[in-house]
Formats: C-alpha cells, sequence, structure tokens
C-alpha cells in the first residue's frame, strides 16, 4: 500500500480515535455562561459506577491511549476517584478539566500520587472580574485556591485552560505568566457556539482583529501552549500554527457524553451529530467503526462555497460546531473565517434557522449574562 | 545517527504500538509522546527488531531490500531519540 499524507490518512479516520473526551456528568457547581454542554444539572440517565468502568474497559482493549474527561464538574461524583483509579489501573491516562472547587488539600495530595494523570483548571480570565463574568461570582479565588494546593502538594505541571474570548485576549502574555508562575503549562482553545456558548457567541467571540491577534501571539509562543488544535482556521493568516490542521470530528476525535451517547466532537451535542450510544450491541467499538455519521465525515469534504479561495488548504473551511450553531453551511466557510466571508455571510441574513443543542442541563435560575437579556 | 545496522533494539518498555490503516500509532506511557508510523514496514521490523541481534538480522529477516537500509537506520535513529525504541545494552 502506497502511504499518501499523515491528513488525509487521518481525515480517513482511524480504528479508534486519538482524542476522546468523555463528559462524565451534565452537574455542575458553576453556570458558566459559555458552557458548551449547557451543563448544571445531573441527568438521571447518567452512567453508573459499572457502566463507567465497562466503557473503560471498552476504551483498553481499544487501545485507547488516553482519554479528556470533562462535564459539568467531573468532580462532583462521589465515584470520581474510583473512576480515576479504575483508568489508570487500566493504563488508560486522564487529563481532567475541573474549576477547581473540589481540589482541596487532601484531594490534591491524592491527586498528586496518582502516575498518570493530568489536570487542567479552567480560568476564563486573569483577573477576578475578567473571569468571574464569565465563569460566576467567587470562581476565580475557587481556581487560585486549586492551584495553590496541587502546587502545595508538588502535582507538577498541571495546565491552566482558558477559552479566548474577546475580553481575555490582551491577558496571554499575563496568562503565560501566571502560569509560569506556577511552573503549570497554559492551555489556550477556540471559543464554540455550543451549548450556552451559543446564546453568549455574539458577545463573546474575539473580534476580527483579536483573531490576528491570536495568531500572531501563537505563532510567537506556540510552542509551549497547548491549542487542542483548535485555531486551525487562523492558519489562512500565513504560516501553519502547530498541530494537526484539520476537523477530527468523527476521524480521530470524538465525545461520549454523561448518558453514553456518542457525539462526534465536545461541540456539537446535537442529534444530527449523535452517532449512537455505547449501550448498543457492539459497544463503543461498534458505533466508532460503523456509524453512518462517522462513516461520512470520514469521506472527503466538499470545499463548497469555499472552492474559489485560495486559502481552503490554510484553513480546511474551519470547525464544523462553529458553522453549524451559527446557521451557516457546512460546506461554507467558519463564522471567523479570517477574510470576512463567514461574518458577511452572517450578516447578509442568508441564516434562516440556527439549530438549538438538543441537551440543555441548565439550571433553571436566571443567569445575568453582561446586559443580554 | 544513534542506531546503526548493528545495534540491538528494542521497543521502549513504556510504548505500546496500535494498529491503524496507515500503519501504527505508537504511545509513550511516560513522556505522553505519540508517534504516527507511517509506514507498514516500519512497524513489522519495530515489532520483530527486540528478537534478533541486530538491526540488519532484522531487516534481512524482513526482506528489506539493501538500497532501503539506511532510511530504516535514520527511522530508528529519530525514534530511538524520542524515546519509542531503545538500544539494547
Amino acid at each position: 500500500m502506497s502511504v499518501s499524507n499523515l491528513s488525509t490518512q487521518l481525515k480517513g479516520g482511524l480504528d479508534a480515535p486519538i482524542c476522546l473526551t468523555w463528559e462524565l456528568t451534565y452537574a455542575c457547581n458553576l453556570q458558566c455562561i459559555h458552557c458548551l454542554s449547557s451543563s448544571g444539572r445531573r441527568d438521571p440517565r447518567e452512567l453508573d459506577t459499572d457502566q463507567v468502568k465497562n466503557v473503560l474497559d471498552q476504551l483498553r482493549d481499544l487501545q485507547v491511549f488516553y482519554i479528556n474527561i470533562g462535564g459539568g464538574e467531573p468532580m462532583i461524583r462521589k465515584d470520581f476517584f474510583e473512576i480515576l483509579e479504575h483508568a489508570e489501573h487500566n493504563n488508560i491516562g486522564v487529563k481532567f478539566s475541573t474549576n477547581g472547587t473540589y481540589i482541596t488539600a487532601e484531594n490534591a495530595q491524592r491527586l498528586a500520587s496518582m502516575n498518570y494523570l493530568d489536570i487542567q483548571i479552567s480560568m476564563d480570565g486573569v483577573d477576578r472580574a475578567t473571569n468571574d463574568a464569565v465563569r460566576g461570582e467567587g470562581s476565580f479565588d475557587t481556581s487560585i485556591a486549586a492551584m495553590n494546593f496541587l502546587r502545595d502538594a508538588n502535582f507538577g505541571p498541571f495546565k491552566i485552560s482558558v477559552v479566548m474570548t474577546r475580553h481575555n485576549v490582551d491577558q496571554l502574555d499575563a496568562f503565560k505568566q501566571l502560569a509560569d508562575s506556577y511552573g503549570a503549562q497554559l492551555r489556550i482553545t477556540r471559543l464554540r457556539p455550543a451549548g450556552r456558548g451559543a446564546d453568549t457567541w455574539n458577545e463573546l467571540h474575539p473580534t476580527q482583529s483579536q483573531q490576528r491577534q491570536i495568531y500572531d501571539w501563537l505563532i510567537a509562543h506556540g510552542d509551549n501552549v497547548l491549542t487542542g488544535d483548535s485555531f486551525f482556521h487562523l492558519n489562512a493568516f500565513g504560516e501553519s500554527l502547530p498541530g494537526l490542521n484539520l476537523c477530527g470530528a468523527g476521524r480521530v476525535v470524538c465525545l461520549i457524553d454523561p448518558i453514553g451517547d456518542v457525539y462526534a466532537c465536545p461541540f456539537v451535542i446535537h442529534d444530527q451529530f449523535k452517532a449512537g450510544s455505547v449501550h448498543e450491541e457492539g459497544g463503543f467499538a461498534h458505533v466508532w467503526r460503523n456509524s453512518d455519521l462517522f462513516l461520512s465525515l470520514r469521506e472527503p469534504e466538499s470545499e463548497g462555497a469555499c472552492t474559489s479561495c485560495g486559502n481552503y488548504d490554510s484553513c480546511q473551511g474551519g470547525c464544523m460546531a462553529a458553522k453549524f450553531f451559527t446557521g451557516l453551511p457546512l460546506d461554507g466557510p467558519d463564522p471567523e473565517c479570517v477574510i470576512g466571508a463567514g461574518e458577511s455571510l452572517l450578516k447578509n441574513a442568508t441564516v434562516t434557522l440556527i439549530p438549538k443543542p438538543s441537551m440543555d442541563h441548565s439550571r433553571k435560575v436566571s443567569v445575568t449574562v453582561g446586559g443580554n437579556k | 545517527m544513534t542506531v546503526t545496522l548493528d545495534s540491538a533494539c528494542e521497543l521502549h518498555p513504556q510504548v505500546a504500538l496500535r494498529p491503524e490503516p496507515f500503519g501504527a500509532l505508537a504511545y509513550h506511557y511516560g513522556n505522553r509522546k505519540l508517534v504516527f508510523l507511517k509506514h507498514p514496514d516500519v512497524v513489522a521490523v519495530l515489532r520483530d527488531v527486540a528478537a534478533h541481534d541486530t538491526l540488519a538480522d532484522t531487516l534481512v529477516a524482513h526482506n528489506v531490500a539493501p538500497e532501503r537500509w539506511n532510511s530504516f537506520v535514520s527511522a530508528l535513529s529519530s525514534l530511538e531519540t524520542s524515546e519509542i525504541i531503545r538500544v539494547r545494552q
């Protein structure tokens, strides 16, 4: 067999995902205004401990080397440590995202004693005001306290994970300094209009000039900063950013949600992108290898409206989720297309129907979004 | 080059290989590096290299044409650098 370039191979799909995100619960003590999974309340159908362990065993058999655990707030689960230990015993590495609330001094010690574990503390502003406007009052202090506990427990280099918004792009250098001061690694990712993020995207997503600012900053600092390869739409500015330049949905990436449904990526919790469920005959492997959705995502994609643009090889048409939840056609430009093609489509009212996420576990309390509603 | 035709090599004990349509993924549980092995014949050699006294012996056993041996030496050297394989002591 002749071997063509890696990107083409990856687009054709892998036998098992490389980057699997597993949201363990929709329950969360916070109510972040950009939450990609609209989390808040626990879903009564949530996988129980035995079911979670069973899926972990399946992932071990598929040689999924590591998983990204999120939520909701995963540490809210009473069996959280039991799940971590089961993963560790089965040689599945875990990186989990947390808002830090449940990282006490004692838990930090326990986490530090585990071998094959990464922790990502979410923060969305380098100061209290910027952070708490997105994540809720008190959340900045909570994150800092968690980071202090991890440092004091000698956990090692944890990660600080930041979703880029128009209010924190100017804080990139300060975030890097904050991470450095803890011996931590900075991770920045792209805001998607997913979950509650769909409601706040217009006010939060970086402006066109800030897109350039993020790109320039990543070109200068990208080797030491993690991005989840989420900014590949910016590659149309010029030199490619480090990482895989492609949409991995259903190809190298997928999401298992708290009730065991499998989606193409963490940012498309919508029936249109649901591939199946771990409860099906054949389990996760069957869904990954045989679902009609995943098989279709592994077909060569149509460049659609982007065919005439010379940048397609650089930006790959951007992010499927960003297009879907802003109502743009999937074979057209990204809403944050760097030459403005998406922005003008949005302005020209070609958008008629904006899909809503299929699941909403937001708590039934009113959430104030800076000046909106 | 950290690996020569005379080197006795083995997969690093913390590395797992996962078969894929394009070859394999190599994952190092210690440094958490993920490496794409894009040539099925390199994967076959890696899986078998510990069973032979030298890399050259492995290449002979796998019927690798001598004109390609240099490319295997450089491929395995780079894998040695990323600790996917190591030279047996």
